[in-house]
């Protein structure tokens, strides 16, 4: 499996193609501006003074600790952390299931506690740790739940698989894996179409079993 | 979801102080506002982000425990104070929502969820709470999970909560603050029926703030349960919850507590049944009786008669397993 390394993040990219209502006020105000008071309009347009006040309504700095590296990124108040790692970090392990919060599959960890990231607004992580499905693996060695997965065939489609591992690697650090019955109440939050369920609590049990460090 | 302004200030009064204008609403764990802002269901201009604030410990206190609205579900329900001395509230909150959202969900916030049902959801249907005027869509809908008691022709949804259930039998009373200084209120008074204003929930008032919850202490730790009756084993909202707890010496039950989830517009209280039990030996003949009696006034829609009995099954074996008869 390719591991993406955390040193290998893009840059948060400012001058992303989706800001199309900052292009959009950049040009009517450009357009504006010149049909009212052509010389200060052009100075002002130059000097992206519309864009600025476009800016600072929209968009807020926020830093944050990614999978062990630092993030310091211009986000909508509006944008979710899921949106964020997905389409600003190109961290796209984690998934967008249902985008409500009932699936789970996009599930990180924040400070350490399992979360649904399609309910988190990013500028609410500002200071925080993240751990994505990318922060597992050490390098090309697996995390001991992803090579149980493998080994348990816990998963058909594999969409739900990283919202999965994520909460199963809470689920033994919290101590709730102690039984099937409670494995499987503690991994409700986290739905699996395909039906994966049985070999998800095998695959957990092998894992709290054998005593792996998680 | 539309623009909205985001702001998080830096102490409780500043946090007052930024939401009295119209428009603003505070964001803690956001597990039903986000949800509802993506929907288009609500649209605020600004949050107010309260998270900072000093407001999530778990304290002792000589009269009972108090517990900060910033708390989180999954800590109070792990929490050893609240499984020494409330396990009832312990075990609502473990039936509620997911681990994920249990680990953003706070105490106040669970309290100020919506009282929704899918028309709520739905811009598109008539909805009385989401848009005042337009009409009831459940009503001669699809009413399958709503209410039985308190509704009105104007609203029929139920309050989601497991945790209030829980807080609701235990006497608990939620401590607000605001510009004109804090005030404490019931649980039970907390929570509003629909009547002819679906649109409100509770009675916090515009700008004020809920700083916490706190429990008197009781002698139901021993005889308590949380039965939470629903279309799938765990994650799913209640068709019927029940909140029991009993206080028994000598066979016979000296106190007890009784709530109902999933059957009204706020956490519905069996005061009346709570009473018949007083006195009366812990059997499944007392249980019974005391269904029987919090029963009383049900009224049933197309899709939910179903309730009419399962509510009264779902009281007794409650307190069956509060009273260990099992």
């Amino acid at each position: 499996m390719k591991n993406k390394m955390p040193d290998t993040l893009p840059e948060c990219d400012m001058e992303a193609p989706e800001n199309s209502r900052r292009n959009f006020l950049k040009q009517s105000a450009l357009i504006t501006a010149v049909a009212l008071t052509p010389a200060v309009a052009t100075k002002a347009a130059d000097m992206h003074v519309d864009e600025k006040i476009a800016e600072a309504f929209e968009k807020l700095p926020i830093k944050f600790e990614v999978n062990g590296v630092q993030q310091s990124l211009s986000v909508e108040p509006r944008a979710t952390l899921l949106d964020i790692l997905r389409e600003q970090l190109d961290l796209t392990g984690t998934k967008k299931g249902c985008d409500y919060g009932q699936c789970g599959a996009c599930t990180v960890h924040v400070d350490g506690h399992r979360v649904n990231s399609c309910l988190t607004l990013g500028v609410m992580v500002n200071g925080k740790k993240v751990t994505t499905i990318e922060g597992l693996a050490k390098g090309e060695e697996l995390h001991p739940m992803q090579e149980a997965f493998l080994k348990h065939d816990g998963f058909q489609c594999g969409y739900c698989t990283p919202g999965q591992i994520m909460s199963a690697v809470a689920c033994i650090r919290e101590g709730h894996a102690n039984s099937e019955t409670e494995i499987r109440e503690f991994m409700s939050g986290n739905i699996c179409r395909c039906g994966a369920y049985p070999n998800i609590v095998n695959a957990i049990q092998e894992v709290k079993e054998g005593g792996h460090a998680v | 979801m539309k623009q909205f302004q985001y702001i998080r200030p830096a102490t409780q009064q500043n946090v007052l102080d930024a939401i009295t204008k119209p428009g603003t609403k505070i964001i803690a764990g956001g597990t039903n506002l986000v949800d509802l802002m993506k929907r288009g269901v609500t649209a605020p201009d600004k949050l107010v982000d309260i998270n900072h604030l000093p407001l999530k410990s778990i304290t002792p206190s000589k009269t009972g425990l108090h517990i900060g609205a910033l708390a989180l579900n999954s800590t109070v329900s792990e929490n050893s104070l609240v499984l020494q001395k409330q396990p009832l509230l312990s075990m609502a909150l473990k039936a509620g929502a997911s681990p994920q959202l249990r680990n953003m969900a706070t105490v106040g916030g669970n309290m100020m969820q919506r009282t929704r049902c899918s028309y709520f959801y739905d811009t598109t249907m008539p909805c009385n709470k989401r848009e005042p005027g337009t009409g009831c869509g459940a009503l001669e809908g699809y009413n399958r999970m709503h209410a039985i008691f308190g509704a009105s022709p104007q609203c029929i949804a139920v309050h989601p909560s497991d945790m209030c259930v829980g807080l609701a039998a235990l006497d608990a009373v939620v401590v607000i603050a605001g510009k004109k200084g804090d005030r404490r209120i019931p649980f039970t008074e907390f929570h509003r029926l629909p009547g002819d204003h679906p649109e409100t929930d509770n009675h916090l008032a515009p700008g004020e703030l809920i700083v916490g919850v706190e429990i008197p202490d009781n002698n139901f730790a021993k005889n308590t349960y949380y039965l939470k009756v629903r279309d799938r084993q765990s994650y799913a909202f209640a068709l019927v919850s029940v909140a029991a707890a009993l206080d028994i010496s000598g066979g016979v039950i000296r106190n007890a507590r009784l709530a109902m989830g999933g059957v009204a517009h706020k956490p519905w209280r069996l005061f009346d049944a709570e009473k018949s039990l007083i006195g009366k030996p812990a059997t499944e003949a007392s249980f019974k009786h005391a269904a029987q009696i919090a029963m009383q006034g049900a009224k049933a829609y197309e899709y939910n008669a179903f309730k009419l009995k399962m509510a009264p099954g779902t009281i007794t074996e409650a307190l069956k397993h509060s009273a260990s008869l099992f």
